[in-house]
């Protein structure tokens, strides 16, 4: 137990000195990346590993990073208060679409449906509203610089940023897992008659975890706005944003903390592979790459590369004790 | 304890339960039997909140319970188990017994969660092993965890629907005495289901009969055999052997008096 907690401490210490160490800009900036999608991927694995798959989460994205930047350029609200009223706006958004889903026990196929609609509207309603959203062409937040306006030019304070944000995620994932919600989300994801019988508030349990999951979601977009300055429907928002969380969190891993962490590493890389050795030619490419790994995941490593390779380190050693 | 009036669940035309009304007393073990298909586990979906009924009363300690939420009758001090068990699989065995006592009870803590799993374990007789998992339990075990379950939820009344089809003579017996050590120890007052009367018959204080989502009878256990619509519906197959059980029991309890 002890050695872990100095594996964790040795771990964060040498996370926190890296830009320190080594500044190369476009290795801060993949590692940005990595870190602020891992938490938007943690966000979609919170509830997303109780079979609660949700295609909406690029609408929560979406919303997190456009009412940020519409905030501060129409009216002036610093992403400070910006972000928790996008924040708000995605946990009202999801409250309202899921309340009716888990009241009348939409669940399964139908519940993703229901979601996936959730993230066209927001893309509907973004690329619909271009006078002030910019449309498809995209949009950027007014440059100010600072930290009121939370736009900061060098990548290792954004490093820092996104650091704290993901360890956030991992720490809330982590509270998930061990607390009581986790028992009564397998049980609600197994048979919600019986869980009821047992005393959990069916409804209210989902509900909990949908907006925490939600509010995180919209959170990722906010920072993804923030350090991009520019956010366009198709990188934040939309069906493909939200696939691409899906794939990435089942290929890393949904049932264990680390997971999808791993997964935005290898979709991240991927994509700069293929961008860099084929240049244009190869856009669009990622996402057929996806489709079919993400096939031959759930069909042969449903756990994801991480929860194997967890699962292959920690059986062999049970085994004898158990004998 | 429980007064229901004038109950009744219609699907669609079908009138699965038609105007039932009764009466438990605290302390009692009342007998619900019929033959399959007789609405016993409707009724008992109704009472735990698991369908609305579409008319009728249930009163649970005075209060108005039909229609409520199932989490907010459990909650309340009501404890089911399901007629074909329905663990939760990713869950072991404690964690599932833990998890009622934590949202059955209210949310206090889990510490008085994992006590409540604990005593409802060894009440029913399984180990209180942190991991063991629910793979591991025969259709005997899977009754007791399902038990343990609506125990840890702590129950003023526990609607136990046991159907102990699949279980052998001794098993049978075993789950009865269950039943009555949790009234006389526990002091919960037990509606049982069951479609079989043999067994049934020893143990509980009065029996209610339904046939077609009807009461047909309620009484004592030694009138109610004896009665000619029951044995109709029985065809006589059970119901002598049932007779013979229940007059048995009662030469025994005269004896004991």
């Amino acid at each position: 137990m002890n050695n872990r907690l100095v594996g964790w401490i040795v771990a964060l210490i040498v996370l926190i000195a890296v830009p320190f160490v080594h500044s190369d800009p476009y290795h801060l900036h993949l590692l940005v990346l990595i870190l602020i999608w891992s938490f938007a991927y943690t966000s979609w694995s919170i509830m997303g590993r109780f079979g609660l798959v949700s295609l909406g989460h690029g609408g929560f994205m979406g919303i997190g990073a456009y009412v940020t930047a519409l905030l501060w350029n129409h009216l002036d609200i610093s992403p400070w208060i910006g972000i928790p009223l996008s924040m708000a706006t995605a946990g009202v958004l999801a409250l309202v679409v899921a309340y009716p889903c888990f009241r009348f026990r939409i669940t399964g196929h139908y519940f993703v449906l229901v979601t996936l609609a959730l993230s066209g509207i927001v893309l509907q309603v973004i690329t619909a509203t271009r006078d002030y959203t910019g449309g498809s062409l995209g949009y950027t937040p007014r440059r100010a610089g600072g930290i009121a306006a939370l736009q900061f030019d060098d990548k290792t304070t954004w490093y820092l940023i996104a650091l704290a944000v993901w360890l956030a995620g991992l720490v809330i994932w982590r509270a998930i897992d061990r607390g009581m919600i986790s028992r009564a989300m397998e049980a609600i994801s197994e048979d919600e008659d019986a869980a009821a019988a047992a005393g959990v508030n069916v409804t209210a349990e989902k509900l909990k975890i949908t907006l925490i999951s939600a509010l995180m979601t919209a959170l990722a977009g906010a920072l993804y706005c923030q350090y991009q300055m520019f956010i366009s429907p198709d990188t934040v928002s939309g069906i493909a944003v939200s696939l691409q969380m899906v794939f990435a969190a089942i290929v890393g891993g949904v049932y264990v903390a680390l997971g999808p962490t791993v997964g935005a590493a290898i979709t991240i890389l991927l994509a700069e592979v293929l961008r860099i050795s084929f240049g244009t030619g190869a856009v669009g490419w990622d996402n057929l790459v996806y489709g079919v790994l993400l096939v031959l995941f759930i069909i042969f490593l449903p756990k994801g590369i991480l929860g194997s390779v967890i699962d292959r380190i920690t059986s062999p050693p049970k085994k004898p004790q158990r004998s | 304890m429980l007064a229901v009036e004038g109950l009744t669940k219609r699907f669609g035309g079908f009138r699965a339960i038609n105007n039932v009304s009764f009466r438990v007393d605290r302390g009692e073990i009342l007998g619900l039997i019929g033959p399959n298909g007789s609405g016993k586990s409707t009724i008992f979906n109704m009472l735990s909140g698991t369908l609305p009924p579409t008319a009728g009363s249930i009163l649970f300690d005075g209060r108005e319970i039909a229609g409520l939420a199932p989490h907010r009758i459990i909650v309340g001090g009501v404890g089911r188990t399901f007629q074909i068990p329905r663990p939760f699989h990713r869950l072991s065995i404690f964690e599932n017994v833990t998890l009622a006592g934590f949202y059955g009870q209210g949310r206090h803590g889990r510490a008085k969660a994992e006590a409540a799993a604990e005593r409802a374990l060894a009440m029913v007789g399984l180990p209180a092993d942190r991991h063991a998992s629910v793979e591991g339990l025969g259709a005997a075990g899977l009754k007791k965890l399902e038990l343990a379950k609506a125990l840890a939820t702590g129950p003023k009344l526990l609607l136990a629907d046991e159907s102990l089809g699949g279980l052998d003579e001794s098993e049978m017996d075993q789950a009865a005495d269950m039943l009555r050590r949790i009234r006389d120890e526990l002091g919960i007052t037990i509606i049982w289901v069951e479609h079989i009367m043999g067994v049934l018959m020893r143990v509980v204080d009065r029996v209610m009969v339904l046939d077609h989502g009807e009461k047909i009878a309620e009484g004592l256990p030694a009138d109610v055999a004896g009665d000619a619509r029951v044995i109709e519906v029985y065809l006589g197959t059970d119901a002598d052997a049932s007779l013979a059980a229940a007059a048995a029991a009662q030469a025994r309890r005269r004896i004991e008096a």
